[in-house]
């Protein structure tokens, strides 16, 4: 028992150094995470700001161009120019300088100061459909305030249902709260799968292989220890991306360390599980390159990271069930933004297990057959 | 006119404390139309000398001028007036033999009205016209030369440079190698530069430049060459009995510079003019007889005097009581891929403390044979037993009595040389102190302390196969296996590493070896000469020529045994199906 720790022991070192002492593996596993978690943190966000807009006024008024002023104020709207005729208005849009158009006819104030109803027109690039509806619907609430605004001038009584919303867990609706702890799951994914979808292939590649073969090493002592350097490079990473999105990107974390890192275990027991599965079917490290890729790209689409999993047909929700990012994004969100304990998170637990242990079983088994 | 013309030339790699010189101020000229020879002991500069030509590395230098364009500004127009083929030819091994070519045709734009005729020429000069359409990968290693070689020549070049192109072919494909190169020499007037491990093929060059540290030791004809050694060279016919025991025993002799088995006896290079004088008890052995002196004897002793004694070790008498015990079995063994025999009813055995050598051409089913041996894969029929066991079925702990070396020295290349070392011990469950001792002993014994931190991957490649030899004994195992171990090795690295062996042997480890070097066959015990799978001859190298004398080959040596015993069979095979 002794002998088989210390080869198993000794060939996770060996891992870790032929991992760390190559230029080119380090950079794999030090650059892609810094600049996906600075590209991801940053420029991936769902909010709106300053969404450039042009204005065709038609009205002399004062209330026309207080109306103007709520949008080009608020941090949502930047007025790009004030246009005078309705050819320029369409070029903006056309030419994509402007997102959205505004076109407020002559009466303007004169209707409302007369009590009358108004319309103005509202022109959004719908090319771009996702946005266009984002600013329509903070068009709308401002609009809404104007109108009260309106209503409280002349006296007049307001309307008798008011909404009050509250965002709960993340109050500001700040997209990034959101986007950083899933970031911490996919790198997680990334560079645990890389480390182990690749290791049997580069042996296989170099001849070293069957030298590793003709030692007295079993099958499972080498496979455990081409796990383990996957364990420890997945848990540093995740950890590395935790600590920055708590005091880089300021995400608060409510919830339990033990409730996360339990889920980080049983996540990187089904993703270092799929990626020693890779591994023992490929032959080349070109092979494991593309197994591990033709794995992430559909994970990652399918574990609700950009796209909620309720809005996926039904068919496709049923396949998420197998993903395991599904279930520690689950995890890191309800970890990072519910507050949410280890208690909470059963559900999440036992299928990663499955998944994880599934699939080191079949690795051992595809393994054991390539051998033969 | 000279094709190459190089006035100081240097060529320095790294920045720093790192930084290597690989050539320093090296002149030389290659006439047009002529043979040259490059060589030298590994890391001497030979393949950065070659690409430096090539117009593919940086020079500095007075001048350098090839085919008459000046380098670096040339390098383009150079380009399409050479061939060049690297030491690992870069063939795309998905594509066919055909496709292959023609992607080198469109390189170098060659019209499609002329390629059939070119095609048609190369295929019959490299004897590849039957395997067009089949994927270069799945060629044998000498078939790939060639087709590598086809590939360079698709273009007729003006100036053929080639880095060691036959490492790793097998002799027959050795000689079509040659044969079309020295074709190209004097039916086209190309000039040819070469690098070469084999001293037989510097030997027919017009001209040799040895390599050493970056420098030009000696150049000059093959014949010249060795004229100063000619008086130093002899040989000790009709030993009876345990020839690497008196070899041992002669190089510790003061003033010899080189002793190498041949036949059943042995060659002596003495330092100085004269015969090696043999005292005591080996005088019974007789008198050395003087021969012609060699190119491999002046390459040998020019080496010798800048780098005094390699210290051969001399190996333990040891008890030679239970020789008899075969340690190998092998039994009507056979091994099919799909309707492929790779190994058909081969039958031998090895006894413990010899030297067992199997010879073949490449593709013959050697490292099959080798790697059904170590457990690496199943056979498909007969029985096979190393030490008792096999090790397919066996237990994990049984591996640990056999040590096996690949052909590629499988290392870890970004581990260091101690790193590599500390792995493999643990792997072999060797602990603590007896680990300790162990890299201790594999550091002194193979001389790789200078190298404890340096990256396997960037050792020379004597260096590497002493690491990967290193490796291997670490658990200091009963049997090891050496598949193709001096593959691309200098001729001094490979005599260092016989004696290595030769001391295993003597000290009772069971050797088995393949190898494509004909005068290292003749120091195995007992030989095993496959082809397509089947065993031709078997027995000690002295029968096995024995097989071939006739009256017009009174003597032939072990390369002419193995070509005609291989030709022959090919031919009778052919006919029989």
């Amino acid at each position: 028992m002794r002998l088989i720790l210390q080869r198993v022991f000794a060939l996770c070192i060996k891992e870790l150094l032929a991992l760390l002492r190559d230029a080119a593996s380090r950079a794999v596993l030090i650059g892609p995470p810094i600049i996906q978690l600075l590209v991801f943190g940053y420029a991936a966000t769902f909010d709106l700001k300053h969404v450039p807009f042009v204005v065709y006024n038609q009205d002399e008024g004062r209330l026309s161009r207080d109306f103007i002023a709520r949008f080009a104020g608020s941090p949502s709207f930047g007025l790009l120019r004030i246009v005078h005729n309705q050819n320029a208005l369409e070029e903006a849009i056309d030419d994509k300088s402007a997102l959205m158009a505004m076109d407020i006819g002559p009466n303007f104030t004169s209707d409302l100061e007369r009590g009358r109803t108004t319309h103005v027109q509202l022109i959004l690039d719908g090319r771009d459909s996702n946005t266009a509806g984002l600013a329509m619907g903070y068009a709308q609430s401002i609009v809404t305030t104007f109108n009260e605004a309106q209503i409280a001038e002349h006296g007049a009584i307001p309307p008798s249902t008011v909404l009050l919303d509250r965002a709960w867990f993340n109050p500001n609706l700040d997209s990034r709260w959101f986007i950083v702890p899933g970031i911490c799951g996919i790198l997680t994914l990334l560079v645990s799968m890389l480390t182990t979808g690749l290791s049997v292939a580069r042996e296989r590649e170099m001849g070293t292989f069957d030298q590793l073969l003709v030692t007295p090493m079993r099958p499972t002592e080498i496979l455990l220890g081409k796990a383990l350097p996957g364990f420890l490079v997945g848990t540093v990473e995740g950890s590395l991306i935790i600590l920055v999105s708590i005091f880089w990107f300021h995400v608060p974390f409510t919830g339990s360390f033990l409730g996360l890192y339990f889920g980080l275990f049983c996540f990187l027991v089904a993703t270092v599980g799929i990626g020693l599965m890779i591994s023992s079917l490929a032959v080349t490290q070109q092979q494991g390159l593309l197994g591990v890729f033709l794995f992430m790209v559909p994970a990652i689409v399918l574990s609700g990271f950009a796209t909620p999993i309720a809005n996926m047909p039904q068919a496709v929700q049923y396949i998420t069930l197998l993903d395991p990012l599904r279930y520690f994004l689950i995890i890191l969100r309800g970890s990072f933004l519910e507050g949410a304990g280890p208690s909470l998170f059963w559900p999440q637990y036992w299928p990663l297990a499955v998944i994880g242990v599934v699939c080191m079983i079949v690795a051992g088994r595809l393994f054991r057959r390539r051998l033969s | 006119m000279d094709a190459v013309v190089v006035r100081s030339l240097s060529k320095s790699f790294g920045k720093g404390a790192a930084r290597r010189d690989a050539l320093k101020n090296v002149s030389l000229q290659i006439p047009a139309g002529s043979m040259t020879a490059l060589i030298g002991p590994d890391g001497a500069g030979k393949t950065t000398l070659l690409r430096l030509l090539a117009g593919i590395l940086m020079p500095v230098a007075e001048e350098i001028r090839v085919l008459d364009h000046p380098l670096p500004k040339g390098a383009l127009a150079l380009q399409g007036q050479i061939g060049y083929m690297p030491q690992r030819f870069g063939l795309y091994e998905d594509l066919t033999v055909e496709e292959n070519l023609n992607l080198f045709a469109d390189l170098h734009s060659i019209p499609r009205k002329m390629r059939e005729g070119r095609f048609a020429e190369l295929l019959t000069m490299t004897a590849l016209g039957p395997f067009r359409k089949r994927r270069a990968g799945q060629l044998s290693g000498g078939m790939k030369q060639k087709l590598g070689l086809a590939c360079t020549l698709i273009h007729p070049p003006q100036l053929l440079l080639l880095d060691e192109a036959s490492v790793g072919v097998d002799p027959i494909s050795r000689r079509e190698l040659w044969s079309i190169i020295h074709q190209q020499v004097v039916s086209q007037n190309v000039t040819v530069l070469l690098s070469t491990a084999y001293m037989d093929e510097a030997e027919r060059c017009d001209h040799v430049i040895l390599l050493h540290e970056g420098e030009i030791l000696a150049q000059g004809n093959p014949v010249q060459l060795a004229a100063p050694l000619q008086g130093h060279a002899f040989v000790l016919e009709n030993i009876p009995t345990a020839p690497r025991n008196l070899q041992a025993n002669i190089a510790q002799l003061p003033g010899v510079v080189d002793v190498v088995i041949q036949g059943d006896g042995l060659r002596i290079v003495m330092e100085q003019a004269g015969p090696p004088v043999l005292p005591g008890k080996l005088a019974v052995y007789g008198t050395p007889k003087a021969v012609p002196a060699r190119l491999e004897d002046a390459f040998v002793s020019l080496l010798f005097s800048r780098s005094p004694h390699h210290s051969i070790p001399l190996p333990p008498q040891r008890d030679t009581a239970h020789d008899d015990a075969a340690v190998v079995e092998v039994k009507d063994l056979s091994r099919y891929f799909g309707a492929f025999a790779a190994v058909k009813n081969v039958s031998f055995s090895v006894r413990k403390g010899e030297i067992f050598g199997l010879l073949g051409a490449n593709g013959a089913g050697k490292s099959t044979t080798f790697r059904m041996l170590c457990g690496l894969l199943p056979s498909s029929s007969g029985t096979l037993r190393v030490a008792g066991v096999d090790l397919r079925t066996a237990t994990a702990a049984a591996r640990a009595r056999i040590g096996y070396v690949s052909q590629k020295f499988s290392l870890y290349g970004s581990l260091s040389v101690q790193q590599n070392l500390s792995f493999f011990a643990a792997a072999y469950g060797l602990e603590k102190q007896h680990k300790q001792d162990r890299m201790a002993w594999a550091l002194e014994e193979l001389e790789l302390k200078d190298y404890t931190t340096m990256n396997a991957g960037s050792l020379p490649l004597g260096y590497q196969q002493r690491l990967a030899l290193a490796c291997a004994l670490m658990h200091e195992p009963s049997i090891l296996f050496l598949d193709e171990p001096t593959s691309g090795v200098d001729p001094l690295a490979r005599r260092e590493f016989w004696a290595r062996v030769n001391a295993l042997a003597e000290g009772g480890t069971t050797c088995l070896v393949t190898t494509h070097f004909m005068e290292e066959a003749e120091y195995c015990d007992h030989l095993v000469l496959m082809s397509l799978g089947e065993i031709l001859a078997q027995g000690t190298p002295t029968e096995i020529k024995e097989r071939v004398r006739r009256p017009d080959r009174p003597k032939p040596s072990m390369e002419d045994a193995f070509i005609s015993l291989i030709e022959e069979h090919e031919q009778t095979s052919r006919r029989a199906s």
